[in-house]
């Protein structure tokens, strides 16, 4: 799932500042996981901006809300009363739920309340790990379910680099080597002959983020 | 500008804050009238937000009244609502609180006294520290 933390108060109250009433949306998907936009976090943050307000002498009337899953126009809709009044939209999604606020209401600025992070998995409570890029060509199946392009700092495809010493990632020594852990994994479930498959470089122009914005289209599912 | 009478909101858990708070009566001794008693069933169950409304409902000053460290009779709730609160003190930097006005203490049940005692001590520090920015 995606992961995000909430932005420095400071910050927000800065870009919140010219408005006197504004709209709080939080998300019930990814951001709530990790406790950075739910519902939950709606409430603490609109408290906390009303609290920083009223003690500089500037009172901040804030509407509450959160969407199911802000990335969906048909929740956001649901907003459409609520953001009638407001001066100002503050989204405590994902970068894709404050975009899709923006497109649904073109008239009013929306500002991000969190910096989204990646996507990774939930390690512990309270600690969460980047595992994946989008890359656009997942190749999970030949590296033991690990992947090289999200958790090598190099990204290297083809085994580990020098650096790798005693397991561990030369960047940091709290940082496990990732290949260190994919030949483990494929020496576990009797696949290590991968090891020896050559993975071709990836073609980072046509299915990456490097080929401009990505998007897929089913047209069986197009009405 | 002081104020007079300080506005506590104490949450107490169910194992242990609140039952020293009841031994308060029965050791004869007296609390402020401006406390204000939340009781929970246990002190993990307090969250970040709540810690904050309590602030922003008026209170001058919270308390969370949660088991000993490694005594918790849910096990980490007394440990969770710690960890919750390094949280909120940094919230509270930055919104202009004092971190006086949010404060901890591990009671037993039989802690009447303690109760009391560290009440009226908030109590006092928080006459010192002056009403809350809100008001």
């Amino acid at each position: 799932m995606i992961k995000a933390e909430q932005k420095p108060v400071e910050e927000i109250l800065d870009f919140l500042d010219p408005y006197n009433k504004i709209l709080l949306v939080g998300c019930n998907a990814c951001v709530a996981v990790c406790h950075a936009g739910g519902e939950k976090e709606v409430g603490l943050l609109a408290s906390a901006l009303r609290m920083a307000r009223k003690n500089a002498g500037k009172r901040l009337e804030i509407l509450e809300d959160c969407s199911t899953r802000q990335c969906e126009p048909e929740f956001v809709d649901e907003l459409g009363e609520k953001a009638g009044d407001v001066e100002a939209i503050l989204s405590i999604a994902c970068g894709v739920g404050v975009q899709t606020l923006a497109k649904r209401f073109p008239e009013i600025p929306v500002y991000p309340g969190v910096n989204t992070k990646f996507m990774g998995e939930t390690e512990e409570v309270g600690v969460w790990a980047e595992r994946c890029q989008a890359c656009g060509n997942c190749i999970l199946h030949l590296t033991g379910g690990i992947c090289p392009v999200a958790r090598c700092a190099k990204q290297l495809l083809n085994g580990p680099c020098g650096g790798s010493q005693e397991g561990n990632c030369e960047i940091k020594k709290d940082v496990p080597c990732v290949w260190q852990q994919i030949y483990d994994r494929l020496k576990a479930i009797g696949q290590l002959h991968r090891m020896e498959q050559y993975i071709p470089a990836k073609k980072w122009g046509q299915e990456s983020r490097d080929s401009g914005p990505r998007s897929i289209v089913r047209e069986d599912l197009k009405l | 500008m002081e104020s007079l009478s300080p506005r506590i909101v104490a949450f107490c858990c169910d194992k242990s804050g609140y039952v020293a708070a009841d031994m308060v009566g029965k050791l004869g001794m007296s609390l402020p009238e401006s406390l204000e008693v939340i009781r929970v069933p246990c002190a993990g169950r307090i969250d970040a937000f709540h810690m904050l409304q309590a602030l922003e409902n008026g209170a001058d000053g919270v308390l969370i009244f949660a088991c000993h460290e490694e005594n918790c009779q849910s096990l980490s709730g007394n440990l969770i609502v710690k960890a919750r609160m390094g949280y909120v003190y940094g919230m509270m930097e930055k919104i202009g609180f004092e971190r006086e006005r949010l404060e901890l203490c591990n009671v037993a049940t039989n802690n009447g006294a303690k109760f009391a005692e560290a009440v009226q001590r908030k109590y006092d520090d928080l006459k010192r520290l002056g009403p809350s920015p809100l008001k």
